[in-house]
């Protein structure tokens, strides 16, 4: 069993058999350690099998659609639930039977904020600040979250992005080791969540850990030492982001067009014999006109051959795309493939497709891993 | 200049009562802060009393000792519906809402313990019945000339007090803690009114006709008023009954709400 430390010590493509990513990361210490956790709802599997590592000093992001178990694998890690089996540990110890000593040393950032409408940020900072025996400092916090102007304001008064950065203060106010934060940037417009994405950063450039829970690329992007994705319960796949996206293996798609501009759709009596002269198999690929080759990576002699189709059709090569897809696209492909026969696989392609046309594709991930 | 927020704290909780003074400011705080509540627990008692107090209406009043006031009947009445308000409707409601905001879960993940967080709330309770006595008793005191009654006992009303509390906190956070706000809402204004009209509150048990006296004599509002009328001198009678009682109610309600508290 490969795993994701492994892979990611020799600079490989990342594991991603379910399951078997997050085992082992060799020689670092690490702040959550969680073994094929399980837990259900009744009938409802949420968890099943959840293996999911996070070092010391790193930023985890958990990553996943709606109802893949990221809230409950965060409640878990809480103490607030118990599971059904598997191993879990936080800072060394059993978040249920040791739940009083990690309320000092873990701060949680709840998804539903938690926060009485009545309560005004500066007092419910000042207040938390004194749960703690060597809190930060309640202005200096509400200052650095950009809330100084909102200090006195009553909570129900605030902005959605407001709530959101005085939900972030009451976790970070102890100074905790280990930050556990749920959807932290969701609602919150660009320069806010600028602002909270800057602040996690220094977080761990000093030292902290933090897992993250997430649905926002970009927060991957910028933040994530290490994403963990998930689906229906179980690792879909895990690695430093760059990892991830190499994982998509180069990919062929383009676009075809009449000469006054106007896209073309490969009629499909044709589809299945260019397929094949290029090595692979193609399909139309969301909008009219775009199309993506599978199974073959694309090669010089495969560009100048459907180059050479298109003139003798007196069509144009309007678009074409040969790099690795984005972040969005390698993860709405893990959730694709997580669910063989799905809707989902034909509207990830969809979605994809629309990432690369909108110049995306190029941006792809480039310097946002580790550092 | 790394903020300080970027050093990492120490790890260790502050002193339990740290926490607890916390959460007790904090609660005071929004309890001033609720208009609903400060109508419930002090403007309601407060005219209660003013009315009930110069207007003779209440047969409690009628039929009281030869050369008893109007006051005498009514001042042990309110003080009993301040503490029914000040319990089963302030406390139920607001930790109705706290739950269904998410307060109660996010402060679970906090330093401050379940048993902490109750220790404020009742610490919270306790000076909102201070400032309702100083209300009440200064008000009968000043405006309608009350002195407690020959036979009065400061324990009785001491223990009643707290017996009272105890059985009405406990019922307003059985509600809180297994319906939603909205119906915790309703719920806890309805049982106020029933507790005002026909709990034994406002009219005693034994003045209200046939079945209904009879059960009114079984709630705890009616034993909280009637253990009060007799601790403040307002009736004579053992008060050992009508205490029992209570103390029944607020250890059965105790007892339901650990068992079926849910804290989200």
């Amino acid at each position: 069993m490969t795993t994701a430390g492994n892979a990611a010590a020799a600079g490989h493509q990342v594991a991603v058999e379910p399951g078997g990513p997050a085992a082992g990361f060799p020689g670092m210490p690490l702040a959550i350690e969680v073994r094929g956790l399980r837990k259900r709802y009744g009938t409802l599997v949420v968890l099943d099998g959840l293996d999911l590592s996070v070092p010391q000093g790193e930023i985890v992001a958990l990553l996943g659609p709606n109802g893949a178990g990221k809230t409950t694998t965060v409640e878990i890690l809480e103490g607030y639930r118990g599971s059904d089996g598997g191993e879990i540990r936080v800072l060394g110890l059993d978040p249920v039977r040791d739940r009083a000593a990690l309320h000092a040393r873990v701060g949680l950032m709840l998804q539903q904020g938690g926060i009485t409408p009545q309560g005004r940020p500066r007092e419910l900072v000042r207040l938390h600040a004194r749960f703690y025996a060597d809190p930060a400092n309640p202005d200096e916090l509400l200052e650095l979250l950009g809330l100084a102007h909102a200090a006195n304001r009553r909570y129900k008064l605030l902005s959605g992005g407001e709530k959101q950065r005085l939900s972030l203060a009451l976790a970070l106010v102890g100074r905790p080791e280990l930050l556990v934060l749920d959807e932290p940037t969701a609602g919150m417009d660009p320069a806010a969540k600028a602002t909270v994405r800057s602040l996690i950063a220094e977080l761990r450039s000093a030292g902290r850990t933090i897992l993250l829970t997430t649905h926002e690329l970009a927060d991957v992007e910028r933040l994530a030492d290490r994403v963990v994705v998930m689906d229906r319960g179980r690792v879909v796949a895990a690695g430093t982001p760059a990892e991830l996206v190499a994982g998509s293996g180069p990919l062929l798609r383009f676009r075809l067009a009449a000469s006054d501009g106007a896209s073309v759709a490969i009629d499909s009596s044709e589809l299945g014999a260019l397929g094949a002269a290029l090595g692979g198999t193609l399909a139309p690929d969301g909008a009219p006109g775009r199309h993506r080759l599978a199974g073959r990576a694309p090669d010089p002699r495969s560009i100048a051959y459907l180059a050479d189709w298109c003139e003798q059709r007196g069509l144009l090569l309007a678009e074409l795309q040969t790099s690795g897809g984005t972040l969005e696209e390698r993860f709405l492909e893990l959730i694709a493939e997580a669910r063989p026969g799905d809707e989902t696989r034909s509207a990830a392609r969809d979605r994809g497709a629309d990432a690369a046309v909108a110049g995306r594709g190029s941006e792809a991930i480039t310097g946002t891993s580790a550092e | 200049m790394a903020p300080d927020v970027l050093r990492r704290g120490d790890g260790r909780p502050s002193s339990p009562v740290a926490r607890i003074a916390s959460a007790l400011e904090m609660e005071l705080r929004l309890t001033s802060r609720r208009l609903e509540n400060l109508f419930v627990t002090l403007v309601l008692p407060v005219v209660l009393l003013l009315f009930f107090g110069s207007v003779p209406v209440l047969p409690a009043a009628a039929t009281a000792a030869p050369g008893a006031r109007p006051i005498d009947a009514v001042l042990p009445a309110i003080l009993a519906t301040a503490i029914v308000a000040a319990g089963l409707v302030n406390l139920g409601i607001s930790t109705g809402f706290e739950r269904s905001y998410g307060v109660l879960k996010r402060l679970g993940g906090s330093p401050l313990t379940r048993g902490q967080l109750l220790v404020a709330k009742i610490g919270t309770i306790v000076v909102v019945e201070a400032v309702q006595a100083v209300l009440l008793v200064g008000l009968a005191v000043a405006v309608f000339g009350w002195l407690p009654g020959p036979g009065w006992d400061p324990l009785v009303v001491v223990v009643a007090v707290a017996l009272g509390t105890g059985a009405f906190s406990a019922l307003g956070l059985l509600l809180a803690g297994t319906l939603r706000a909205e119906a915790t809402m309703a719920l806890t204004n309805a049982l106020f009114l029933l507790a005002l009209l026909l709990g034994g509150l406002l009219v005693p048990a034994h003045q209200l006709p046939g079945v209904l006296g009879a059960l009114a004599s079984l709630v705890p509002s009616a034993a909280l008023a009637d253990s009060l009328r007799i601790g403040l001198g307002t009736s004579t009678g053992d008060a050992v009954g009508p205490l029992l009682l209570l103390g029944a109610w607020a250890a059965g309600a105790t007892i339901l709400t650990a068992r079926t508290f849910r804290w989200e």
